[in-house]
């Protein structure tokens, strides 16, 4: 019990937190950031083994070399695709069946809570084909799943040709210890839900599906491919998934494998690795490599068809064929071998995939950092709202108690009612509650009244009433009487503190990008904040760090990273659609990020609003 | 007085009713922090569905609840969530009546002890006044009716909420100094979940008090006391095992309820400290640190009984409390019952030293408890380490929780036959260290 209960200690410790405060706080965000920005650095980095013995040690000899076919079952495919409309499902189910596949077809229908303008899409009805290739050597009881999105335009038809004629030659091969599902999902991700929701037999979403016919064993892992040129120059692989759920590492190691094998270019986030890691610009390149991995990660979007898997403990990647101006191609022929490779790999295992790494972040395909390395980074940026609170928490007990020991005279000062404390707070969750409820619900309304469409409207009726919470303080004050004092606000600053402490500390846990991209913006201002002269400042300073303008900031920097910049009008554009779509993620697959905002950070952040604006 | 405490009930019963009706309640019940093997509703149900069809509900290994429940709800399964909100609301009550009934009798010792001198001239500011006291036992059943801890315990339908509902009659029948009530809840208690035994002595310290026993070895009305309150209590305890027996005509229930809490077959993991160690250890050590890990409970009895022999009440509250931490299926509802005693200890506060920490630890590891375990088991991501680690920060809170509130009891204690303010022999002002 010593540091705890011995008085002197105990002063010198608590001394050494109300004095250095600010420097400690300082310094502890300095070393968060740091800590951050070291993570690319490549020392600190580790290298990318594949840790699955059933996937290290055997060899693979790929003898794919219907590469022909392939591109012939392509160009068939989007001819009848173009004359259906649509997926040609009576197509693919005949050439599925004619290459000996057991075919199944499960139909969805999915009424979007509003249109979305980026696609285009507001009832969505479509058809999943798949057709199973049953182990010959095994009782189907496990299973792998390739599958390709059937895109709208001329997008993804050589991913089916590959499909199918991968399909074939798999067909021929007797090697195989597990069930291979070859699926082609209409509208990427609403079938791919309604696809994997119908085969695991539950409902998650309000997506309406067939009864699903036909099933393999438990899905280990799967693959999605997206391919749309007849030759590559490279591969990019996709790593993120919904609420920034990462597959097993070994995943991403066996792709880089097999790209190394067959001299594949690879890269991620559509960066190629670069040799020279002890340089700075080699640094600053890794460092963008992963500042976007963090971008992408934060927005909890599944950033292709596999990020959907992911929920069901399903390790899975998506593998997107990239047809740049290089001298140097690879015709199918290779990317088949290499899709077959894979496959072979993973018909070894033995059990699921759980040797590897489940948290990580890759500054490039062949290093990465594991989680006890990056946690620190934000563990830090959370002190820094311990070390606030503790010295909130001891100011405020000093007024009452004058000597440390407890031993003390109690002074007369009224303590603030519990009431000028649980109005703000209620206040603030409930504006966060019709944050959450009220766009989606009054769309109609909008519409009938104003000349706007309905997704717009569901964006701008946010956004009001997002605006419409930052004029709360005033109101609040004027129905309290006599609820201002000192002790008052430094009370709602310490529970607010505390809050924002445990949302960050849960959200880094399950989304560490998400965590850090909050925690390194709001932190330092919700440190500072405090009624007073300085208070118009300090306003501005929190309306920079609020949820939208990190979402703003995000995708001028997102643009910046990927160097594809915009100006701020179009910027504008993609924030307003971003609002939509991480809404339709919330609706359509479950994504928590905007409940997670809506219901508790925004309301967290309100509270801190209230806390400049007390009187 | 009345009037605050029905507002509470009703409002306490509101949410717990719309709780019930709500699409979380099924959510709520299979939360591993809320129920345990003991106390799940879904093997109650079980155990009455076997009941149903004359095979005896022990025979499988599902059901550990008591053959009294099981006929309990045989009779109630259709009144189940008003027999569950109306034994919280039973249990507030008890709570309440017994913290009320406490602070008259210890206002009256203060009074005594401050008659006789006992007291020192320099600790004036220390003593209890009626003011302060007034609100304590709504507090009390405003802490045990909203806590969270509590709400999700009666929607999850834990039997643990009937278990809380004998103790707190048990502390009501004890505090009202009537020992043939106190030994039959204690018995009830007992035959329910076993630990409630370490009861045992803090309930026969209260009861000696007020019945202005000294507490001495040579004193002839003492073992007098004693025998007759041990008799009662086993006596109560034998009729129900008899009665239990005669039931269901077999013996089966001593070694699935009895068996089961003290040899820890069932490995789920919950909030205590049993699961992983078990999990992870090879099988024929198992008999040792099983009887290790149970000491914990029945050992702590014995010093601070000796410690607190003064102060049975606040004896009774560690023990409700070690009870909870180490006992080999803990659930939220345990930690609910003690935790709504803390106010019954408002005057402490100025001795509490970490209680800010404290309380910011528990509520974390609360709220870490539900992310944890998605990760582990939906998200497959983490594992079953990152969820162990939040089980030990919260019983670690949990136990510097209880140990702050006993240093500041006994600091009080001192300062009251001291003097409030301390001076070294040669006048300088002293503090006190406790190493």
């Amino acid at each position: 019990m010593g540091l705890l209960s011995d008085p002197n200690r105990r002063q010198a410790l608590s001394r050494i937190i109300t004095r250095l405060n600010a420097p400690l706080c300082v310094i502890s965000y300095l070393i968060g950031v740091c800590w951050f920005l070291g993570l690319a650095f490549q020392p600190f980095t580790l290298r990318t083994y594949i840790s699955e013995n059933s996937m290290g040690s055997t060899m693979v000899d790929e003898k794919f070399i219907n590469g022909d076919r392939a591109l012939s079952y392509a160009r068939e495919f989007a001819a009848h695709k173009k004359s259906a409309g649509g997926s040609p499902v009576a197509w693919l189910e005949r050439t599925m069946r004619g290459i000996g596949l057991e075919v199944y077809t499960q139909s969805f229908v999915r009424n979007l809570p509003f249109p979305d303008e980026a696609t285009e899409r507001f009832m969505v009805k479509g058809t999943n084909v798949y057709g199973i290739l049953r182990a010959p050597r095994a009782a189907s009881t496990e299973s792998l799943v390739l599958s390709v999105p059937c895109s709208e335009g001329q997008n993804n038809n050589q991913a089916v040709g590959l499909l199918l004629s991968l399909a074939s030659y798999f067909r021929g091969q007797i090697y195989w210890a597990k069930d291979i599902i070859f699926l082609v999902n209409e509208h990427d991700l609403i079938g791919m839900e309604a696809w994997l929701e119908g085969y695991h037999d539950v409902n998650v979403t309000e997506i309406k599906s067939s009864v699903m016919m036909g099933r393999a064993g438990a899905i280990q892992a799967a693959l999605s491919l997206e391919i749309s040129s007849d030759v590559i120059t490279s591969f990019d692989v996709v790593v993120e998934g919904l609420n920034g759920q990462l597959p097993n590492l070994d995943m991403v190691n066996l792709f880089l494998a097999f790209c190394q094998k067959n001299q594949l270019l690879c890269t991620i986030q559509g960066k190629l690795q670069r040799n020279d890691f002890d340089t700075f610009p080699g640094y600053i390149h890794n460092l963008q490599t992963m500042m976007l991995m963090v971008l992408k990660q934060g927005s909890a979007r599944p950033q292709g068809d596999h990020g959907l898997f992911l929920r069901y403990h399903i390790e899975a990647i998506t593998l997107r064929g990239i047809n740049s101006f290089r001298q140097y191609k690879y015709d199918m022929v290779t990317i088949g071998q290499t899709i077959e490779g894979m496959f072979r790999k993973l018909n070894n295992l033995s059990e699921r995939l759980h040797q590897s790494y489940f948290f990580y972040l890759l500054p490039s395909l062949s290093r990465f950092v594991s989680i006890g390395i990056y946690m620190p980074a934000i563990g830090f940026i959370i002190l820094i709202l311990i070390l606030r609170s503790l010295d909130l928490w001891i100011k405020l007990s000093r007024t009452e108690v004058v000597t440390e020991d407890g031993a003390g005279d109690v002074e007369q000062d009224p303590r603030p009612s519990i009431l000028s404390l649980a109005t703000p707070i209620v206040i603030c969750h409930a504006t966060g509650l019709s944050l959450y409820y009220i766009p989606v619900i009054s769309q109609e309304m909008a519409t009938d009244h104003f000349p706007v469409s309905e997704s717009e409207a569901v964006v701008l009726i946010a956004i009001a009433i997002y605006v419409a919470g930052l004029a709360l303080p005033h109101n609040t004050h004027r129905a309290l009487t006599g609820a201002g004092s000192d002790q008052g606000w430094m009370t709602l600053k310490l529970i607010s503190l505390l809050y924002l402490a445990v949302q960050l500390g849960c959200i880094a846990v399950i989304n560490f990008s998400l965590g850090f991209i909050l925690a390194v913006t709001i932190v330092p201002v919700a440190a500072v904040v405090q009624p007073g002269s300085a208070k118009l400042l300090y306003a501005l300073l929190l309306a920079l760090v609020t949820p939208a303008t990190t979402l703003l900031g995000s995708i001028f920097l997102y643009r910046e990273l990927i160097e594809y910049p915009v100006t701020f009008l179009e910027c504008w554009q993609i924030f307003l659609q971003a609002i939509a779509g991480g809404m339709l993620d919330h609706y359509l697959y479950g994504s928590l990020l905007f409940p997670f905002i809506a219901l508790f950070v925004y309301p967290c952040w309100l509270q801190l609003w209230n806390v400049v604006f007390w009187k | 007085m009345a009037a605050p405490l029905v507002l509470v009930i009703l409002v306490a019963v509101t949410i717990r009713a719309v709780l019930f009706r709500s699409s979380l309640a099924a959510f709520i019940s299979e939360r591993v922090e809320v129920v345990s093997p003991l106390n799940s509703w879904k093997r109650v149900v079980e155990g009455m569905a076997l009941l149903d069809l004359d095979v005896s509900p022990y025979s499988g290994d599902v059901f550990h609840e008591t053959p009294l429940i099981v006929y309990l709800f045989h009779f109630l399964v259709d009144y189940v969530e008003i027999v569950y909100m109306f034994t919280d609301v039973l249990t507030a009550v008890a709570l309440y009546l017994a913290v009320k009934e406490y602070n008259k009798v210890s206002f009256k010792q203060q009074k005594l002890y401050l008659e006789l001198n006992k007291y020192s001239a320099g600790s004036i500011d220390l003593l209890r006044v009626p003011t302060e006291m007034h609100y304590v036992p709504l507090k009390v059943a405003i802490f045990y009716l909203l806590n969270p801890y509590t709400i999700l315990s009666c929607v999850a339908k834990s039997t643990c909420a009937l278990n809380n509902a004998i103790i707190a009659l048990f502390i009501l029948a004890t505090v009202k100094g009537s020992p043939l009530l106190s030994a039959v809840f204690l018995s009830l208690a007992t035959y329910q979940s076993l630990y409630p035994i370490t009861l045992f002595t803090s309930a026969l310290l209260f009861l000696l008090q007020r019945q202005f026993i000294p507490v001495k070895m040579s004193s002839r009305d003492f073992w007098l006391f004693t025998c007759q309150y041990s008799s009662l209590f086993l006596g109560c305890l034998t009729v129900l095992i008899c009665h239990s027996f005669f039931l269901l005509n077999s013996w089966d229930f001593i070694h699935s309820i009895y068996g089961f809490v003290l040899s820890v077959p069932d490995l789920t993991p919950n909030i205590g400290l049993f699961w992983y160690f078990f999990a992870e250890m090879f099988e024929h050590f198992s008999l040792f640190f099983v009887c290790v890990f149970q000491i914990n409970v029945f050992f702590y009895t014995v010093p601070l009984t000796i410690k607190l022999k003064e102060h049975p009440m606040f004896l009774m509250f560690v023990q409700l409390a070690i009870i909870c931490i180490f006992k080999s299926y803990p659930t939220v509802g345990d930690v609910a019952l003690y935790m709504s005693l803390l106010p019954m200890w408002a005057h402490l506060s100025r001795f509490l030293r970490n209680i800010f920490i404290v309380s910011c630890m528990l509520v974390v590891c609360s709220l870490l408890f539900p992310v944890l375990w998605h990760l582990w088991i939906y998200a497959g991501s983490a594992n079953s380490n990152f969820f162990y680690a939040i089980t030990l920060t919260f019983n670690v809170g949990q136990i510097l929780l209880v140990s702050d509130y006993f240093y500041a009891f006994l600091r009080r204690e001192y300062h009251l036959h001291h003097g409030l303010y301390l001076t070294k022999k040669d006048g300088t002002e002293a503090t006190l260290v406790l190493k």
